[in-house]
């Protein structure tokens, strides 16, 4: 029974939280990966871009709830999505018609676009906070439990309860989805092989007669959509706030140069592992082994491996282990 | 001297901008962002010195400030005594266990054959050192941070006069730049931004975290000053005399002496912090005015020749023998150390260290659009750019303020979207150097003072 509890435990704390957590980086993690692998450039706006579509479906949610319309146990959050969606397809063109075009144009180097992206990352920022404030912002309704540790317990009879939000839930199936649905475009539509094919080498796309201008146009669309579901799946699970998602950043690309950039199954990989390295490596162990140990071996110390303030810490040195070892990631990257 | 003309003018402008601050605002407000954009301009001159003579992006800056700024707590402040009794010799054997590991897995890596076995054993030795580490430091910390937590609960530092810290902070950050730098520096240059990036976030996150050693996010305030406290000087007879001499014109004018005395109480009051920062002012001037003359004395010499040949062909360069990764290092050492100066000249300034105030945003990519603004590669430029940028984030706020109240004089002061306008103020600040930082891209890409480069 002792074992069961434990396993329940790192269930309820370390396994649904981190299949969460890392759905939502994966989704932002591809988003950046396509981005390096397409228009061959590190997106510092990343963050902020999820943020700004986040912030239209709050908006779009809004104007829901005051109109009355809801989805019942689901959050309303959901049916702003698609209209999000269009926005910020329409918003990340624009962007890319006024200021990444013309250094395309010229093939400047990699890192003036990701200078030219910093400036974006600015805008945007300034834009998502005049319009919206800087201020944490729940907008999650409906349901908020699909299983509360209480009836857990009673329905068990275990010590240990399982908490599952509908958040996670939503989110990992949401993720499952919309992942599918792109991996099945870009292996199997004409249109998701002339993507890769560009990605691959340019040159001999283009003598094959691939126009860029849909590739790229089609890229920033994949892109709208990967960072408004991104951003209101963590939004709905969390809070948002325009500071927290300028820093997710940080952990997404870490994500995303994990699994090998350039390579979007890799980057999905790389999400999980990059959450599931942070949770693991700082939960307390302590009542863990309180189930599995027998009672004189019990621990005095919490048995953490590292304080939970070095959380992004993990990552980040995650990240510099890979690139040390395996500078192309877990996954060979540059392979779209 | 025709070359410089318009060095010359770009510099007028900027002081006759702050100027009219002084003039419009006040003479403090005016002196503060005086202060800072000489800080600023420290800060793009280490930058400048890695993405323009080198190429080198380098998106750790933050994590260098904080480094300077740890620099300036650990020089100035007084050892807490009792905190070293109980816990000084656990944590000077934790620095020796360091040693030990660093040494070992040197031993390892020079000599053994690359192979799994190589790799099993580095990193056991890493894993063994941090278990003895936690073993030893965890009583340690925890007893230090037991004494008197409101106010120190910390190890303290050397008691010495704080400016040393500048000289300390630079032994820092170039410290911290070299581990990045064997580390990092073989990455494509946007693998080593984020590499960068994310190192900066790690170092902060040790400063937020690691008590015993500055307090974390508990903060360190009343740190010791170079400069005497207004608090004293407006006791000073001389100090007295001088702001009454100062302001003679406006004195002679009020007739009561009792009048007059308020008066001159109040202008020794404001005379006070003026004088408090202009001495700062001086101090931050002459380490400008010596980096200044150091960097262009660089670039101008066998050495930056080498070093832009490097920048602009890396290939090129090696093959005519010049040790491309060695260069790259150094240099990346020299600007960091820069900055490092620089966090050490901002909390002396500011006499705090408030660990949780480094942000990425402020300390890294606003001290890149300096760099872009102003011209990379030209010294020149990285300090204007430095000085043009804060004076621009400073003052976006009250210009923004103007602007809205320009374009929305028709609406009603109760209208709503005007009211949401004005209380987001702050953020336009962002607006502002995002636009500025892609119309200089698009349309000025060598900055606002290009690269200048002539062959005596």
């Amino acid at each position: 029974m002792d074992f069961v509890n434990a396993i329940i435990l790192l269930l309820n704390y370390i396994f649904v939280p981190a299949l969460a957590y890392g759905s939502q980086l994966a989704l932002g993690a591809i988003f950046v990966t396509l981005i390096y692998g397409i228009l061959r450039f590190a997106n510092f706006a990343t963050g902020d871009m999820m943020s700004f579509g986040t912030m239209v479906a709050i908006l779009f949610t809004w104007y829901f709830q005051s109109l009355g319309i809801n989805l019942g146990v689901l959050p309303t959050a959901l049916l702003a999505i698609p209209f999000a969606i269009l926005f910020m397809i329409f918003y990340m063109l624009t962007i890319d018609k006024f200021v990444f075009s013309y250094y395309r144009m010229k093939k400047s180097p990699p890192v003036m676009l990701a200078m030219v992206s910093i400036g974006v990352m600015f805008v945007t920022q300034a834009v998502v906070r005049i319009i919206i404030g800087p201020f944490d912002r729940r907008f999650f309704d409906g349901e908020r439990f699909i299983l509360k540790a209480n009836e857990f317990k009673e329905m068990t009879g275990l010590n240990e309860g399982l908490t599952i939000k509908s958040t996670q839930v939503l989110t990992i199936i949401i993720t499952i989805i919309v992942v599918s649905i792109l991996f099945w475009f870009l292996n199997q539509t004409k249109t998701g092989k002339s993507m890769r094919a560009y990605s691959d080498n340019e040159d001999l796309a283009l003598l094959s007669g691939i126009d860029p201008k849909r590739v790229v146009m089609i890229t920033w669309m994949i892109a709208g959509i990967l960072a408004t579901i991104g951003g209101v799946l963590y939004g709905l699970d969390k809070s948002f706030k325009p500071f927290t998602y300028f820093n997710n950043m940080l952990p997404i690309f870490a994500a995303a140069i994990v699994g090998g950039i350039g390579n979007p199954f890799g980057a999905f990989l790389g999400g999980y592992v990059i959450a599931f390295s942070e949770i693991f490596l700082t939960y307390a162990y302590k009542k863990f082994f309180m189930y599995i140990l027998p009672e004189s071996m019990e621990p005095d110390s919490l048995i953490q491996l590292l304080s939970t303030d070095y959380k992004f810490a993990v990552s980040f040195s995650i990240l510099v282990i890979v690139l040390l070892f395996r500078p192309s990631g877990i996954f060979k990257g540059k392979v779209l | 001297m025709k070359q410089y003309a318009n060095v010359i003018t770009a510099y007028i402008i900027m002081i006759f901008l702050i100027i009219m601050v002084g003039i419009f605002q006040s003479w403090a407000i005016a002196l503060a962002i005086l202060n800072f954009c000489l800080i600023s301009a420290v800060m793009t001159m280490g930058a400048n010195i890695q993405w323009g003579y080198a190429g080198l992006i380098n998106f750790g800056i933050m994590g260098y400030t904080a480094l300077g700024g740890l620099a300036a707590v650990l020089i100035s402040v007084p050892p807490v005594r009792e905190a070293w009794q109980v816990g000084g010799l656990s944590m000077l054997l934790c620095l020796v266990i360091i040693v030990l590991i660093v040494f070992s897995v040197r031993y390892v890596l020079k000599n053994f054959q690359k192979s799994k076995r190589k790799n099993i054993y580095i990193a056991s030795i890493i894993i063994a050192g941090l278990i003895i580490l936690r073993i030893v430091s965890g009583p340690a910390i925890h007893s230090i941070e037991a004494i008197e937590p409101a106010k120190t609960g910390f190890l303290g530092g050397l008691g010495l006069p704080i400016i040393f810290s500048w000289i300390a902070g630079a032994f820092f950050a170039g410290g911290l730049a070299y581990i990045i730098g064997k580390i990092a520096l073989g990455l494509r240059a946007d693998y080593l931004a984020i590499a960068t990036l994310l190192i900066s976030e790690i170092v902060i996150s040790v400063i937020k975290h690691e008590d015993w050693l500055a307090r974390g996010v508990k903060n360190v305030i009343g740190l010791k000053r170079p400069v005497p406290y207004e608090v004293n000087l407006q006791s000073e007879q001389w100090f007295i005399d001088l702001v009454a001499k100062w302001n003679s014109g406006k004195l002679n004018l009020i007739s009561g002496a009792e009048e007059k005395q308020a008066a001159l109480s109040q202008f020794v009051i404001e005379g006070s912090s003026v004088f408090v920062k202009l001495c700062y002012s001086g101090l931050f001037i002459i380490v400008v005015a010596i980096l200044l003359i150091v960097t262009q004395k660089a670039l101008y010499s066998p050495w930056g020749r080498m070093m832009r040949a490097i920048r602009d062909n890396e290939e090129a360069a090696n093959a005519m023998g010049k040790n491309v990764v060695k260069q790259h290092l150094l240099i990346f050492i020299l600007g960091s150390a820069i900055v490092g100066i620089a966090g050490a000249m901002m909390v002396t300034h500011d006499g705090l260290f408030t660990p949780g105030s480094y942000r990425p945003m402020r300390y890294t990519f606003l001290i890149w659009v300096m760099v872009i603004i102003g011209g990379s590669g030209n010294n020149f430029g990285a300090v204007l750019g430095g000085f043009a940028v804060w004076f621009l984030w400073i003052e976006a706020a009250p210009i923004a303020l103007f602007l809205i109240n320009l374009f929305t004089s028709g609406l009603a002061d109760t209208n709503a979207f005007k009211l949401h306008l004005i209380e987001s103020v702050p953020y336009f600040r962002f607006l502002m150097m995002g636009i500025g930082l892609l119309l200089i891209m698009r349309y000025r890409p060598k900055g606002i003072l290009p690269e200048k480069i002539n062959i005596k």
